[in-house]
């Protein structure tokens, strides 16, 4: 199956992988810090009694579950420069997968927050407590349990994500998988190469995943 | 200017149906193979056998630990390496099919854990075999923890099926790619393509939120 299998030229083509490998680190983090400040907004908008701004935070949110992700980053890379703005590549790419995994962090968020009983926030209310110390001190608290290990898979998601856009010409990993492929003609080299290096991004983001689950359920448990 | 584009979109409307109707087939084909293999695997993954538990595993693992775009370049690209030449078409529903089997795998496992050992025993004491078992008491009881996540597979599919794009199926995708080249307006181009992703997925997400309501009003019910 594999007897063809040319170390060498991987060997070669290392460096060239290893900048790719740290690109999709970057783009990831980058997006995802990005996305949760946004999933935080959006969820809060969600949350909110005005009926105006939940509307238009449901619409996002709605919008965003239903279209693929790929959609998405064609409607950005080529509608921006048709509205005058022209940002690079990468930047595009950043700003769909904020986007996207903003809508996706913002009804986690809330399902940690409405998680959290009724009768706990009424409790904080009683006891003189503002809205800011009941979210700080009562609600976040517990709602923190429920919200992180989706959040870790949603970051595993995020980096599987930032492989699409390598299709707009980003230099991320899947696109030095690509780039292999058509100057050397080695599709097999370079695309379990690349399949590797994300299965050990997974497997470090699973295990911190599975981890964090078991912590969280000891506490809950307590 | 921007109406003139507006009038040759519509223009050519029909050829974004026809793309429409290729994502359909495409992710339909996949959802049915995806299905009966994701039962068949599940149904032997939840039997604790350690012999099929380490490949099943192994299997699930890579597919959610790799980005959907080298898969599909994996199978497209390396296959015809091995000697299996396949068309874009039938590539495309092997990646998904494949795609498919390893999530519905793990939601079918998780479904018949979830449902009592006593209803196995008890089932085991009635005199079935084990066929019986799994047809008459186990599944149909599992089916209220399958059924809510395995809507939301399908949607989930049905968007990963925008990636097969990359391989030249003209789906509804590759029709808004092709078509933002003659009609350089992206906004309005993906927007329409997002609007009849949307027309498909939302009514599957409404769906699998209410199937979630009705499943645990039931299990109350019990």
């Amino acid at each position: 199956m594999l007897e063809g299998f040319n170390f060498r030229v991987v060997w070669e083509y290392m460096p060239f992988f290893l900048e790719g490998l740290r690109n999709t680190f970057l783009i990831s983090i980058v997006s995802l810090f990005l996305a949760l400040v946004m999933g935080i907004i959006a969820c809060a908008c969600r949350l909110s009694n005005w009926k105006l701004v939940r509307g238009l935070s449901i619409a996002y949110i709605e919008s965003i579950r239903s279209t693929p992700l790929l959609v998405q980053i064609y409607f950005f890379y080529f509608g921006l420069p048709t509205l005058g703005f022209r940002i690079p590549e990468i930047q595009t790419g950043i700003l769909a997968l904020m986007l996207n995994s903003g809508a996706y962090i913002a009804e986690i968020i809330r399902a940690g927050i409405t998680s959290v009983d009724n009768g706990q926030v009424e409790a904080g209310i009683s006891s003189g407590l503002n809205y800011f110390q009941r979210m700080r001190f009562i609600v976040l608290p517990q709602a923190l349990g429920v919200t992180v290990p989706p959040l870790l898979g949603q970051s595993i998601v995020l980096v599987k994500d930032s492989a699409l856009l390598s299709l707009i010409s980003v230099l991320e990993l899947t696109r030095c998988g690509q780039t292999l492929t058509s100057e050397r003609f080695m599709p097999s080299e370079a695309f379990f190469t690349v399949a590797f290096f994300y299965l050990c991004i997974y497997f470090c983001l699973k295990t911190l995943a599975d981890w964090s689950q078991k912590k969280l359920i000891f506490r809950e448990a307590y | 200017m921007t109406l003139y584009y507006f009038q040759r979109l519509i223009e050519i409307f029909p050829f974004f149906l026809k793309g429409l109707w290729m994502t359909v087939a495409v992710s339909g084909l996949a959802l049915l193979f995806g299905t009966i293999l994701g039962f068949a695997l599940g149904t032997l993954r939840a039997s604790n056998s350690r012999l099929l538990k380490w490949p099943i595993g192994g299997y699930v693992a890579v597919i959610r630990g790799t980005p959907f775009v080298v898969q599909i370049f994996i199978v497209f690209f390396i296959l015809p390496e091995w000697g299996i030449q396949l068309d874009a078409f039938p590539a495309a529903v092997l990646a998904l099919t494949m795609l498919g089997t390893a999530f519905i795998c793990e939601i079918v496992a998780g479904g018949i854990r979830a449902v009592d050992r006593g209803q196995w025993e008890a089932a085991a004491s009635s005199g079935l075999n084990i066929f019986q078992q799994l047809r008459f008491v186990i599944l149909p009881q599992a089916m209220q923890t399958i059924l809510p996540p395995l809507v939301g597979q399908y949607v989930l599919l049905i968007k990963d099926s925008s990636v097969v794009s990359v391989i030249g199926v003209t789906e509804l995708t590759r029709v808004g790619w092709v078509t933002v080249v003659r009609i350089p307006e992206g906004l309005m181009v993906f927007s329409l393509v997002g609007l009849l992703y949307f027309a498909i997925s939302y009514p599957l997400i409404r769906l699998s939120n209410s199937l979630e309501r009705k499943m645990a009003v039931q299990q109350v019910r019990l």
